[in-house]
């Protein structure tokens, strides 16, 4: 932690010890999949997000529901950088992890700085617990830990002390154990904690001795803090100097569902969402099914294909069709999109990626879908891709995705990753008044002297939205293919290379509704750091991090992945070496040494986690240091190894 | 009935008003054409509004049906009609939906969507038809072949037993199942009525001749001289007699139906049909039935009242409404927690 020393400003925190004001700080906590460690890392997000910091969090949990207790894969982790500057990343390093048992220890140390704060519950370095983190010694008495600030808490024996007149049996009051943590946290960095008691009397508002009990030991939890002489100081980081306005907490997944109800506000139609529950997309169904007052209708179909099926019967009906899933899910829908994109319907697809191929790491974050997006179907079939680069992006890249979709009568592919889904940062509210309607009009009358012609388009390639229930316009659509303008069936062999080569050119010339790419820097320099999706705020802040050393990189994030924006090409060519760090071995790249013939390297990580800043500006160093193989910059020996191995293997 | 208020006046459209310009392409001597024109008389019988009409099927010689109808239609993809005609009634509770399926497409393919179709009752009608081979393939065994069928892919022999598409119907919780077959015309013609006045999701299989790659595959029960022996008719209320002079009729002994001579049983023993008994389990035993150890019913075999899918889905959401109002989105946005800046 960089210390920002006696700071006047820093307003006081409750508490007896000195206070170090902190620019910002990163913290950590993790223990046992069934500990709460998720729900205490949201409480310290909302808190900080309220007392007026910026926040990144990155939630990291495993597949297992409830692993088995005390192992290594049992290991669920929240982290959260608060900051009082702009931050774009849930940070790279921790400076304080608070670790519920040794296998969290285990799993979590190497990502805290070293003389960073460790707080142990040294009730659970037991020796069955020691033995099942694979632990051959206990680390609290070796070596382990040397370098660190370690604090040591009796967690379990505190929680069931302050809870033990509550009437609470014993299990239940073990369960309170994280709120222990986080109300020592709390006081650590001097954090109010009335957020956390309001929301425990809401959550349990119909158990008021579980609210009572949780209650007791988050309390217990600041005061040991505050009593016990374990801290030398306590830390602030005072508020972040974000642009005014009214600001909220807001994921990838919560903003993606609010805009597609907003969507609908905008265009005046019913949304519909069909999805089959999937991870990490099945919040966004959870999320729907809980605002059926503003019409929204969700329908949680029998498989995949049932759920992009049904949507495409909703777009022919007239209504907004919507369907949300995650890669396998997307392997699935294909064969269905594909006949979207033949009968001209508007459709949405949601991919939240995860790490593949087929299960994959269903909680782990990842970005190998772009391919499969844009070209994973039979035939020539062209569909609009567009990507979220942050959480609070998600709410407009969705409302984009529906306005293109009616717009041109195609279906658009939303892209989310697992790190944006259940990642959350501050969100200026937007005033819903003053976001642009989606206009949408249904044909009623013929438009040609011989009767109504189904594929007679407008000057865009857009053929009209014509929908049942209307009369006179009684036309037939399918997956063959159609003469164009009058949509019968039809062989012809010049007809089908047009309507191929018609449909392409619908979506290469579409205009974008919102920006195309996002620009950080200079439009010429040395590096240009291409990116897309969630891999925006570290890219940014590395960027950002670089030329303040004097380097000359900008960045540029991809929110339009089809079609690639249009000055793209010559913005390429304005930089001396273009970096496209990746959660996967290459596919934009792929696209832009084939598209724009660009020497472009890849950085390329498929851990199954996000990017740090470091590592971006690891990647920027590599390639103005000539550290370069054949397609990737070489930063680390394994992925130099692969990387010459793929080329050799090409040659 | 689902069929909504007509934009025309009643009986004004002949049965030739509800046909394409399109050429019908399939082969001379289908049984498909038969049940186009029986779809045909049923909806000018009953003034259905063209505008309001949609047709839609899967992939397959019967699935070209949608084209041939003047109405609005989408021929979609292998197996995959349930979902849209779902999808689309979700959206569009106020049309008149209609799906045309075959074996293939409805049991093979799409085998998952037809039972997930069948137990949500949206309010559709479905007509499947049940050649018992892949034509548009050029004659493969489908999931209805019998044991022992001879195909191009089966040369030595089917080793699978087939699917009863109205027993598996009836298992998934299907409100209505009949069946009729290709050339019995007034039959089928007062099935697919029947199945356009009931309310929810209506299944009419219909038994239909395939003269290219299964021809006769029902001439065991289409052929005049044995018809009467081995297709029983079914009335609700009323005994299953069959046979010349209706002299046989159908027992049950257990749950195992038995044909008896009616003149040697009494009244009392016979089996009397009753397609409206809330438990499936006759309906059942009747779509088990075959030939040769029983005569095949024909008829409404189960037809009965129940919520419809998209009434119950909409309800929720007004019952939200009413409950909580109508939804405010800029408060939606903000949510419970915000803080201020500046």
């Amino acid at each position: 932690m960089k210390a920002i020393t006696d700071d006047p400003a820093a307003p006081p925190a409750g508490g007896r010890k000195p206070i170090q004001a902190l620019p910002s700080a990163t913290i950590r906590f993790a223990g046992d999949s069934g500990d709460g460690m998720q729900l205490a890392g949201t409480q310290f997000t909302d808190t900080s997000a309220i007392v007026g910091n910026d926040i990144s969090t990155l939630p990291d949990f495993p597949a297992e529901i409830r692993a088995p207790a005390g192992t290594l894969a049992g290991v669920s982790g929240f982290q959260i950088q608060f900051s009082s500057t702009d931050i774009f990343t849930p940070g790279d390093d921790v400076d304080a992890l608070i670790a519920m048992n040794p296998a969290a220890l285990k799993t979590n140390l190497k990502a805290v700085k070293k003389s960073g704060i460790v707080i142990l519950n040294e009730d659970a370095f037991t020796a069955t617990d020691l033995k099942k983190a694979g632990y051959e010694n206990n680390p609290l008495d070796d070596s382990t830990l040397t370098g660190y600030r370690v604090i040591r808490v009796p967690i379990n024996k505190l929680t069931s002390a302050a809870a033990k007149d509550t009437g609470l049996g014993v299990k239940d009051i073990d369960r309170c154990k994280n709120m222990f943590a986080l109300g020592l946290t709390y006081w650590l960095f001097g954090r109010p904690l009335d957020t956390t008691i309001q929301h425990i009397k809401d959550k349990f508002a119909k158990k008021p001795i579980v609210a009572d009990a949780n209650t007791l030991v988050l309390k217990a939890g600041y005061h040991y803090g505050e009593t016990a002489e374990l801290f030398s100081e306590q830390y602030d980081v005072p508020k972040a100097k974000l642009p005014a306005g009214t600001y909220r907490k807001i994921t990838g997944n919560e903003a993606t569902a609010l805009g597609m109800i907003t969507a609908g506000h905008l265009a005046g139609k019913e949304v519909v969402y069909c999805s089959y529950p999937i991870t990490p997309a099945s919040d966004i169904l959870h999320a729907l099914s809980a605002q059926k007052h503003f019409g929204v209708i969700t329908f949680q179909a029998e498989d995949e294909i049932a759920a992009v099926g049904a949507a495409i019967g909703v777009s022919f009906g007239g209504s907004l069709g919507v369907t949300g899933t995650s890669g396998p899910g997307m392997a699935l829908k294909s064969e269905a999109i594909g006949l979207a994109v033949m009968t001209e319907l508007p459709l949405v697809i949601i991919d939240v990626q995860r790490g593949g191929p087929s299960t994959g790491l269903p909680t782990k974050t990842e970005q190998a879908d772009l391919l499969q997006s844009i070209y994973g179907r039979n035939g020539e079939c062209p569909v609009a891709v567009i990507a979220a680069a942050t959480p609070s992006d998600c709410f407009n890249a969705i409302i984009e995705a529906f306005t293109i979709a009616t717009q041109y009568m195609t279906p658009v592919i939303f892209l989310s990753d697992g790190y944006l889904a259940n990642g959350a940062e501050p969100w200026l509210i937007p005033d819903i008044k003053k976001l642009p309607k989606i206009e949408i009009k249904h044909p009623t009358e013929k438009n040609d002297a011989k009767g109504f012609m189904p594929y007679k388009r407008d000057s865009r390639r857009v053929r009209p939205w014509s929908i049942p229930g209307t009369p006179g316009l009684e036309h037939r659509i399918g997956g063959i293919e159609k003469q164009d303008v009058t949509g019968a069936v039809s062989y012809d062999p010049a007809n089908h290379e047009h309507m191929v080569r018609t449909r392409a050119a619908k979506i290469a010339n579409l205009t974008p509704v919102g920006p195309d790419l996002l620009w950080t820097g200079p439009e010429k320099g040395d590096v240009l750091v291409l990116g897309w999706g969630g891999t925006y705020g570290a890219i940014k802040a590395a960027t950002l991090d670089l030329r303040k050393q004097g380097v000359q990189v900008s960045a540029c994030h991809l929110r339009y992945l089809n079609p690639l924006p249009k000055r793209l090409g010559s913005l390429l060519k304005e930089f001396k070496h273009v970096l496209i760090p990746e959660l996967n071995l290459g596919q934009l790249r792929t696209l832009i040494r084939n598209r724009y013939l660009v020497d472009a390297k890849g950085f390329n990580k498929v851990k199954g986690q996000p990017f740090t800043i470091h590592e971006i500006i690891d990647g920027v160093r590599a390639i103005l240091e000539g550290r370069v193989g054949p397609y990737e910059v070489n930063v680390s020996t394994s992925s130099t190894a692969y990387d010459m191995e793929v080329a050799a293997a090409g040659e | 009935m689902s069929i909504a208020p007509s934009s025309q006046p009643l009986n004004v459209l002949k049965p030739a008003d509800y046909g394409t310009d399109q050429d019908v392409r399939w082969c001379p001597g289908c049984g498909d054409y038969s049940i186009l024109a029986q779809m045909k008389k049923v909806c000018a019988k009953l003034g259905m509004d063209r505008a309001n009409t949609v047709f839609i099927s899967g992939i397959g010689c019967s699935s070209r049906f949608p084209y041939y109808m003047n109405t609005y239609g989408f021929h979609s993809i292998h197996g995959r009609a349930p979902t849209l005609v779902t999808g689309l009634k979700l959206a569009r509770p106020d049309l008149n939906v209609w799906m045309v399926t075959g074996d293939g497409d409805a049991l093979s393919i799409g085998g998952n969507h037809f039972i997930h179709l069948m137990r949500r009752n949206a309010d559709v009608k479905v007509l499947l038809f049940n050649n018992r081979i892949y034509g548009l393939t050029k004659g493969q065994y489908s999931p209805t072949s019998e044991h022992g069928k001879k195909t191009k892919s089966t040369p030595m022999g089917s080793p699978e037993q087939p699917i009863r598409p109205a027993t598996l119907a009836l298992a998934a919780g299907a409100t209505f199942v009949a069946r009729s077959m290709d050339v019995d015309v007034k039959h089928l013609e007062y099935v697919l009525e029947r199945a356009a006045k009931h309310r929810g999701t209506a299944l009419v299989e219909i038994y239909q001749n395939c003269n290219i790659f299964n021809d006769g595959a029902y001439e065991h029960l289409t052929d005049k001289l044995v018809k009467n022996d081995r297709v029983v008719y079914l009335e609700s209320g009323k005994p299953m007699v069959f046979g010349k002079d209706s002299a046989k009729a159908i027992r049950l002994n257990g749950f195992v139906p038995e044909v008896v001579d009616r003149a040697a049983c009494k009244a009392d023993d016979l089996l009397i049909h009753d397609e409206k008994l809330t438990d499936p389990t006759l309906g059942s035993i009747l779509s088990r039935m075959s030939y040769p150890e029983f005569p095949e019913p024909m008829g409404v075999l189960r037809a009965i009242e129940q919520p419809i899918y998209e009434d119950l889905v909409r309800r929720q959401n007004r019952d939200a409404i009413t409950a909580r109002g109508a939804g405010d989105i800029q408060a939606l946005i903000t949510g419970d927690e915000t803080w201020t800046v500046g």
